[in-house]
This record gives structure tokens, C-alpha cells and sequence, in this order.
């Protein structure tokens, strides 16, 4: 239909086709909500009013002056840290898969299968199992460890790992992947020349495995930080927020679609957005290091 | 005769005899290994954190597949690690199917998952075509806002969104949960770009002179190529817009509208502590992932780690 066009113009046609509704839809979705929310965050708005009333910096002022406030952002200290031993963990299984083991591709499948799990089906699954006299207190009896038995998600102090446990469940074989993807691309004379350099396992890690691991381990970290700044499934469906579990995420929502405070909820989406963008910025300059060796 | 010169029978004789010796040195690899301690040391505690692993994997989920089975005095009165009394009662499946507005659920979510999946690929191949094959003004400007989107979660933007939607009319509407996935799906332009390098230009060429125009290249040329890229794509979208809770929970919070994971999360308020039937409804959305999973191993695999890098 575009024969009686010359190329010229048929390539103007095409351009701007093909191109006007995805931009449309990455600048509705993507750009203007952004810098919507510097706009909402210095305003009263309550999320129906037609007019909305300037104030300042006042919704950012209540934010740092009020440590209830921010209390969800420590609760992000208690993902991170799990982040870190989910990291070194993967890291652990990986280095085993990788290397000549009985079973390796069922473990491997095993630890990958609950990331690509619903995430509220995954959530629930926790749910059960930590309930008081439930799957997780029957398994410590099982195994002799029944002096372990804790109210997993009643008691304040260890509620948060708990939670904890099941986001490094349901989140762990993803760095797995890709530690092994990396991995597998380490030629495997270089380990064979070591060893009959005589080089022990430790030192094969630490001389071959961890240079070539550093990138995408940095990377991992990042993306692990910002993970543990926006949590959300986990203990919106296990505790939905009781006992002190309530993540950032919770605590935007609630005091927007709850409290109908658009304008605080956006001054804390401007300080979480503002986080997770230096981080973002950071990975990508690790990353296109990485592309430059 | 030279020393090359080696009959088929005596090659494969010698190759047996290689073969034997080679297992023989293994053996006795492993047998002089089993005398130092650090070694057996070592391969003993790989081999526990990987059956410590495996434990904790299986078990949370194996309880609540033993839950499903169980009636709830059952289930009450007995070790919850332990095997149901039958595993035909079915009895919660039935209930949950019933009184738990799945089919509705699945319904909805495949509704949103087509139409999400056809709209990304037909941009998201439009874009790259477009973008990998023509030059033009604000090319580099369309690339950087790209980019730079990559770098802003969706997650942290709600609060704003939710404004648009409304004033779009979308709140209760699957066109809400639609828009935000293919307007907020960036990754995949890279994966499809990336895709398209390795398509040739010559291609493009022959069928310019041909006198096909730019249309019935990128129909008939471009995207049956892209067929790998596309693949990619309608994995890793699956996965995220099955696995959603944060959008639809959002934006579909009537009963009519519910997505399999808006389901799943009203449960404890419809079935409160009954948790033998809930665990059947959880067993239902597990299903699926799981054999999709086995089923395409490889190509998940590889989708999530080139999603990952280059997103």
C-alpha cells in the first residue's frame, strides 16, 4: 500500500508509525510520572481534589522530622543484610554446580525453580509454613531441633528475618544464574594449568574464579541494594505490615491510597526514586567498564 | 606399515584399553584421595550444604502440597511434615475452585497476558526496526530516553501513575494493567535491538531492489527472524505479568477483576484460617510455573540472564 511513495517518504512513514505510540506510552508511563511526583511532593494534594495547594518543602520536612516516618527504611537494613548472605550463598552453589559433581543440574533446577514462581503463591507458602504449631516448628521437632520453635511472625525481634528467609528462598537462584553464566565462561585449561601448578581449590577461587566474577558481582550487590529498598509481595502478603514489618513500598502506598496524603507519598517516592537512580547510574557505569576490558 | 597405519579392530582395541586405564587412575585417584582428610573433608561438606539447600527448597513447599490433601482436623491434629491420609481427596481443590474465583482469576490474567504479549512484541519489533535500520533526526534523543527509562522502576513512580490512570479512566479496567506493562517493559527493546544486529542489511537490500517497501521488509523479513528474540520476550513477560501482584492489586481491585495473584491474596480473607484449602489454591498457581519451567529450562535460563545484564 505505500508502492506509489518513494523510499524517502516511505521511510518518514514508517519512522514516525512505528514509533509514535511506544513513545507516547514510555513518556505517559515512564517520564511524566517521574517528574510528576517532584511536582506532587511540594504540594497538599489528597489524590481527588481539583486544585493543589503549594507548600513548600513542608511534606519533606515531616518526613525527616518524624522517625516513624522512616522506620521503613531500616526495615530495609534486615533485606540487605539477607541480600549479602544470599549473594555468598549463590555464589557457594554456584562454584559447586560448576564444578564435577554428582547431581549438578538437579540442584541446579532446584534452587532456580522459585524465581519464576507467582509471588504471592511463593509468599503463601511461607505464610503456612511459619504459623504458630506449623510446617516449620513439626520439621525442628522432626529433626530434633524443637528448642529452635519461635512465634516466627508474632515476635517483633524475629519476624523481619523471617520474612527475610523466604525473600532468600524465592530470590537466590537468580544470582545462582548468573554467577554460573559467568562461570561457565571461564575456560577450563586455565584450572587445569593451576592444578598442575599444584594450586589448592582455594587458591584456584581465589587467583582465577574471583577476578572473573567481580563485575558481575558488583553488579549483583547493586541490584541486590535496590531490591532491598523496594520490597513489597513478601510482607504485604505474609504480615501485611504488622509487628514492625512495613517496608518503604507499604508505607508510600498506605499513606497514599490510605491517608490520601499524595503529597507526602510523593515526597517519599522522590527520596526512594532519587536512591535507587544513583544506584542505577552506578551499575551502569560498572557494567559498561566491564564491556570496555 | 607405518606407525599410523592401525587396522579399525586394533583401534578400537587400543581405545578400550585406553579407556579401561583411564577408569582404572580414576579409581585409584579417588581411593588415594579418600586418605587425606582435608579432601574427604571437603567433598563431605559440599555435598551437606547442598543437601541442607535442597531441604530447605522442597521442604516449605512439599508441606503445603501435603496440606492440600489433608481435611483440616487432619491437618489440625497431624504433623504437619507428615504424608495426607489419601491423596485423593480432592475435596479442596473443588472448594477452592468454587469459592475462590480462579477460573474468573485465570481468565483475567490470560486476557492481560495475551493482549500485553502481542501489543510488546509488535512495538517492541517496531521500535528496533526502526531504530537499527534507519537514521534519522533525534534518533540518538529516542535511544537516550530509552536508556535513561531503564534506569527509573516503575515501582517508586505509583503515586503519580495512579493519577494518570484515573484520569484515564482505567481504575477496574485491564487496560490499566496493560498499558503499564508494555509501557514500562524497556529491557526487551534492548533485547530485540541486540537481536537485530545480526540480522544483515544485505537482506533488507536484495528485497529493496526487489521493490518490496519498508513494511513488507519488516513484515515478511524482519520479524520472522526476529522469531528467537520474540521467544525470549513472551518467556520473560510471562513470567512477570503471571507472577504481578503489585499492578493489578493497584489498579483491579474489584471482585470482577481480580488477576491469579490478586486472587490468591484475598484468601485469607475468604477462607480465614482454613489454611488446608488455601494451600490447594496455592498448589493450583504453582502448577503452571513449574511445568512451564521444565518444559523450557534452557530458554529461561538464558532469557534471565541477558534480561538481567543488559536491563
Amino acid at each position: 500500500m505505500l508502492h506509489h511513495l518513494s523510499l524517502r517518504q516511505q521511510q518518514r512513514v514508517i519512522i514516525f508509525t512505528f514509533l509514535l505510540v511506544p513513545l507516547v506510552l514510555l513518556f505517559t508511563f515512564t517520564y511524566y510520572p517521574a517528574t510528576q511526583l517532584f511536582y506532587l511532593a511540594v504540594t497538599d494534594w489528597d489524590g481527588y481534589a481539583p486544585v493543589k495547594h503549594f507548600v513548600g518543602l513542608n511534606n519533606y520536612a515531616y518526613l525527616f522530622s518524624d522517625p516513624e516516618e522512616l522506620h521503613p527504611l531500616f526495615v530495609s537494613v534486615y533485606y540487605f543484610v539477607g541480600a549479602v548472605i544470599q549473594l555468598a550463598l549463590a555464589l557457594w552453589f554456584a562454584v559447586l554446580v560448576n564444578s564435577k559433581l554428582m547431581g549438578r543440574n538437579l540442584f541446579k533446577t532446584l534452587l532456580f525453580i522459585p524465581f519464576v514462581l507467582n509471588s504471592v503463591a511463593a509468599s503463601m507458602v511461607f505464610q503456612i509454613f511459619y504459623q504458630v504449631d506449623g510446617a516449620l516448628d513439626n520439621f525442628l521437632n522432626l529433626i530434633g531441633l524443637s528448642s529452635w520453635i519461635r512465634p516466627w511472625l508474632m515476635d517483633k525481634d524475629i519476624v523481619n528475618w523471617a520474612l527475610v528467609g523466604a525473600s532468600v528462598w524465592r530470590y537466590l537462584g537468580f544470582n545462582l544464574i548468573l554467577f554460573y553464566g559467568v562461570l561457565q565462561s571461564i575456560p577450563q585449561d586455565q584450572y587445569e594449568a593451576a592444578r598442575i601448578e599444584g594450586a589448592s581449590e582455594w587458591q584456584q577461587f581465589r587467583y582465577i574464579t574471583l577476578p572473573s566474577i567481580k563485575m558481575v558481582l558488583g553488579l549483583q550487590a547493586l541490584l541486590a541494594f535496590v531490591g532491598s529498598l523496594s520490597v513489597f509481595d513478601i510482607p504485604m502478603v505474609i504480615t501485611k505490615g504488622a509487628n514492625g514489618t512495613r517496608t518503604f513500598i507499604m508505607e508510600v502506598m498506605n499513606t497514599a491510597f490510605n491517608f490520601n496524603d499524595f503529597g507526602l507519598a510523593s515526597a517519599m517516592s522522590v527520596v526512594l526514586l532519587v536512591m535507587i537512580v544513583i544506584l542505577m547510574v552506578l551499575s551502569k557505569i560498572i557494567f559498561k567498564e566491564k564491556k570496555n576490558v | 606399515m607405518s606407525e599410523t597405519d592401525v587396522t579399525l579392530e586394533e583401534g578400537r582395541e587400543l581405545l578400550k584399553k585406553v579407556k579401561q586405564a583411564q577408569r582404572r587412575t580414576t579409581i585409584a585417584r579417588f581411593k588415594a584421595k579418600l586418605h587425606e582428610p582435608r579432601w574427604v573433608f571437603w567433598t563431605a561438606f559440599k555435598y551437606l550444604t547442598l543437601l541442607m539447600a535442597a531441604v530447605a527448597v522442597i521442604v516449605p513447599p512439599y508441606c503445603v502440597l501435603m496440606a492440600s490433601f489433608k481435611t483440616l482436623d487432619e491437618y489440625y491434629n497431624t504433623s504437619k511434615v507428615g504424608l495426607p491420609e489419601s491423596f485423593t481427596n480432592f475435596s479442596n481443590y473443588i472448594k477452592v475452585f468454587q469459592e475462590g474465583n480462579l477460573g474468573l482469576a485465570f481468565g483475567n490474567t490470560g486476557i492481560i497476558l495475551a493482549v500485553s504479549l502481542v501489543l510488546t512484541i509488535l512495538f517492541g519489533t517496531q521500535v528496533a526496526y526502526v531504530l537499527s535500520r534507519f537514521d534519522f533526526r533525534g534518533k540518538k534523543l529516542v535511544i537516550g530516553a530509552y536508556l535513561i527509562a531503564m534506569i527509573i522502576p516503575a515501582i517508586t513512580t505509583q503515586v503519580a501513575t495512579f493519577e494518570i490512570i484515573k484520569a484515564l479512566g482505567l481504575i477496574n479496567h485491564k487496560g490499566s494493567v496493560i498499558l503499564l506493562y508494555i509501557g514500562a517493559d524497556v529491557v526487551m527493546i534492548y533485547v530485540f535491538l541486540q537481536f537485530m544486529k545480526g540480522i544483515p542489511l544485505e537482506l533488507d537490500e536484495a528485497a529493496k531492489i526487489e521493490g518490496a517497501t519498508y513494511l513488507q521488509i519488516y513484515v515478511k523479513i524482519i520479524l520472522p527472524l526476529l522469531k528467537p528474540a520474540i521467544a525470549t520476550i513472551i518467556i520473560l513477560r510471562t513470567i512477570y505479568i503471571y507472577n504481578d501482584f503489585y499492578f493489578p492489586l493497584l489498579y483491579l481491585p474489584e471482585p470482577s477483576q481480580v488477576t491469579v495473584s490478586t486472587a490468591l491474596y484475598k484468601f485469607t480473607s475468604i477462607f480465614g484460617t482454613e489454611w488446608t484449602t488455601i494451600s490447594a489454591g496455592v498448589i493450583i498457581i504453582l502448577v503452571p510455573s513449574i511445568v512451564v519451567f521444565l518444559l523450557l529450562q534452557k530458554q529461561i535460563y538464558a532469557g534471565v540472564t541477558n534480561g538481567a545484564v543488559k536491563g
